[in-house]
């Protein structure tokens, strides 16, 4: 086993660890730190990927923003304080069931990809992904179409955002 | 690319136990002798009144959300901005189409009050 | 002769090579070089917030017409030192309820963030920490770990105050992020990367404050309110939030998040220095790598002074004017310099250096002069609004219905 390995292995295991804290969590703003720690967790896998731009990607838009925008959401409600009350939902064995099916199915068609056989081809080490990432996102061989896609898809979220938001907003200063 | 992240990763490790192991030295150095009043909130002296976790405004998630539509952008864009002196015209122009949806969905936010701070 | 020309990277090479002589892996040797660099770095930022400290206050006293610290040591040098090693002896109050891991946690990762940015900056030539090649994102992106330091401080004092002063910071924080991760794509595009140490060879001929000064501005006014100083110090406003969200905080813990404001305020004047300013850029600095350190340790001093300069004379802003500056100038002036340079840029790429750089000074201008026009334009507007209130002329009354003020 090599550093390497090493460094993987303890990333997958606090993200693990934490996500199992997200959902067991009593207080809804501790979930939301565990949260945090797991979306850290998810970008240092990242980095052992070599994959440094989605690394940090990862940190500025998950830790930085959804994080964020989790824990603003979690301090809007009421509950914020509670810690008693029933953990367990009342459907909980059917939910069980599901999730153990769900999980089998993932597992069994990832047993059945290609790709965890294949070795790895090393880059060339000249190789900037970035560039052609970038070239690639607007060339229009390439991904022009999804990318201008998204950007009304993003506009799409942000309008449907306000426009639930603000009714609320106006009814707070009401 | 990975010699890179590792001097990170011990920089971090660095950074995260200095302070820590500064506290802790001070800690044992510091007196310890709590009491009560010493320890309640502080209010200015005013005895605290209901639960301290209180509920925040609306307006934090909508400032929040459109941070949050503006960092993806940003984020789609820098690989873009990357490349962009070996783009065409044509590919720098659809980069500016891509800034100019987000500005519609702006002028929305703009004329919707969403960014008024009350 | 090598070591006076560069000893920082002399010394870091004889200390490689030493470990190399002891017998150990090479891997071993690697990793132990990479410890010591940080550990080296990371002690030697912390114990610079002290003179930092001092600098700081000297200067503030000298803006407001007093003498500064002037009692301890030499110009009152020592004085930082004397207040460190009074607030090593205080006690630590830990109020009651607090919610013990996330509440001890904050000031170890306020500082840690800070740090943190040191480690992707390149120092001189031969000194650049780790040459990342999304370094100018991952300065960004650990800012948002500084936010999260903030929201547990908030959260776990268990203290009203605290908890609106971290969210009304956190807000502050999170909506100047967006013109500053903006502009950041400006020197982005004029490098053709992101890695910090290309951004700053880019810078070789012409530093990009020349070629893209609206970007720079709003740059460093993101930057300033990244460190919540004054005049967007919202967060400490004495008289509405009592400190903010440190208050439950005393003795060392307290100090830390003190020593992580201090030292964010030098590493974003760092960073500017190193994004626009040219970083250790000047003559001579590829053959003296020493005198590169000097030139970015000077440029980065200027920055600093006008962020303090700012602090000193500066009044705090009211929060919805803060917001107003952040969503209504800074962003949508962002948007309109990414396009229009990136047009510019485009049409002008035949000519030579001289005519782009050109080029991209007058769309800069050109927009820089467009928001005042039209923020003077708004401004006169809103003060015909009020008038028209005021007399009762009532005509205009349906159009502020956005107005000021709770």
């Amino acid at each position: 086993m090599n550093g390497l390995q090493l460094v993987f292995l303890l990333a997958a295991l606090v993200s693990l660890f934490s996500a199992v804290m997200v959902v067991s969590a009593r207080r809804m703003m501790h979930a939301a730190l565990w949260l945090v720690l797991t979306l850290m967790g998810v970008a240092v896998i990242f980095v052992t990927l070599q994959s440094s731009f989605f690394a940090v990607v990862q940190v500025l838009v998950y830790v930085g923003a959804i994080a964020i925008l989790i824990i603003f959401s979690v301090m809007l409600t009421r509950r914020v304080m509670e810690d008693q009350g029933d953990q367990v939902l009342p459907g909980w064995r059917a939910a069980a069931l599901v999730a153990v099916l769900l999980f089998a199915v993932i597992v069994g068609f990832l047993a059945l990809w290609q790709g965890f056989s294949a070795m790895l081809v090393e880059l060339p080490s000249d190789a900037d992904n970035l560039l052609e990432l970038g070239k690639a996102l607007v060339s229009p061989q390439g991904y022009v179409l999804p990318f201008e896609l998204a950007s009304v898809l993003l506009v799409a979220a942000l309008i449907g955002a306000i426009t639930i938001a603000v009714d609320l907003k106006e009814d707070q200063r009401g | 690319m990975l010699g890179n992240w590792l001097y990170i990763g011990i920089f971090a490790l660095v950074a995260l136990l200095m302070p820590a192991i500064t506290i802790l030295i001070a800690g044992f150095l510091s007196p310890k002798r709590p009491d009560p009043i010493k320890n309640s909130t502080y209010e200015c002296g005013v005895e605290t009144v209901g639960p301290n976790w209180t509920q925040i405004k609306i307006q934090y998630y909508v400032f929040a959300l459109v941070f949050l539509i503006f960092d993806v952008e940003a984020i789609l864009l820098f690989p873009w901005a990357v490349a962009y002196q070996f783009l065409p015209l044509y590919a720098i122009l659809e980069g500016a189409l891509f800034l100019l949806i987000l500005a519609v969905g702006f002028l929305y936010a703009w004329r919707k009050g969403a960014l008024e701070w009350f | 002769m090598d070591f006076l020309r560069d000893p920082i990277g002399f010394v870091i090479q004889w200390y490689v090579g030493w470990l190399g002589e002891l017998g150990l892996p090479s891997s071993w040797v690697d990793v132990m070089a990479k410890l010591t660099g940080a550990l080296v770095l990371a002690t030697g930022a912390m114990l610079f917030v002290v003179f930092l400290i001092w600098y700081e206050r000297k200067l503030i006293g000298r803006i407001q017409d007093r003498f500064g610290p002037n009692r301890v040591g030499p110009w009152g040098l020592l004085q930082p030192v004397a207040d460190m090693l009074k607030i090593f002896t205080k006690e630590y109050i830990t109020p009651i309820g607090a919610d013990k891991i996330t509440y001890n946690l904050a000031p170890i990762l306020a500082v840690a963030a800070v740090l943190l940015l040191w480690s992707v900056l390149p120092l001189s030539v031969t000194v650049v920490g780790s040459d990342l090649n999304v370094g100018l994102l991952f300065l960004i992106a650990i800012g948002g770990l500084g936010e999260m330091s903030y929201i547990l401080a908030g959260w776990g004092s268990n203290n009203k105050y605290a908890l609106l002063g971290a969210f009304r910071l956190v807000a502050q924080l999170i909506s100047y992020e967006v013109p500053l991760v903006l502009s950041a794509l400006i020197p982005v595009m004029l490098a053709g990367t992101l890695s910090v140490t290309g951004i700053v060879q880019a810078q070789q001929g012409v530093w990009f404050i020349v070629a893209a000064p609206a970007a720079a501005l709003i740059f460093f006014i993101a930057s300033i309110a990244e460190i919540g100083r004054s005049p967007f110090d919202l967060i400490e406003a004495e008289s509405e939030l009592v400190a903010g969200y440190n208050i439950e905080y005393s003795g060392l813990k307290f100090g830390m998040f003190f020593v992580a404001e201090f030292l964010h305020a030098f590493t974003v004047s760092l960073i500017f220095a190193t994004v626009f300013l040219g970083g250790w850029q000047g003559p001579g600095a590829e053959e003296i790598p020493v005198l590169g350190f000097v030139y970015l340790m000077v440029k980065t001093f200027v920055v600093y002074f006008v962020t303090v300069l700012f602090r000193g004379t500066l009044p705090r802003f009211r929060i919805d004017q803060m917001m107003n500056l952040n969503w209504k100038v800074l962003t949508p002036l962002s948007l309109a310099l990414i396009i229009a340079m990136a047009i510019v840029g485009g049409v002008t790429r035949e000519l030579p250096v001289f005519w782009q750089v050109i080029g991209f000074l007058l769309v800069n201008l050109l927009l820089l002069w467009a928001a005042d026009h039209l923020m003077r334009l708004a401004q006169r507007r809103k003060t015909k609004i009020n008038l028209a209130m005021q007399t009762g002329s009532g005509v205009l009354t349906t159009s502020t219905k956005h107005g000021t003020g709770e």
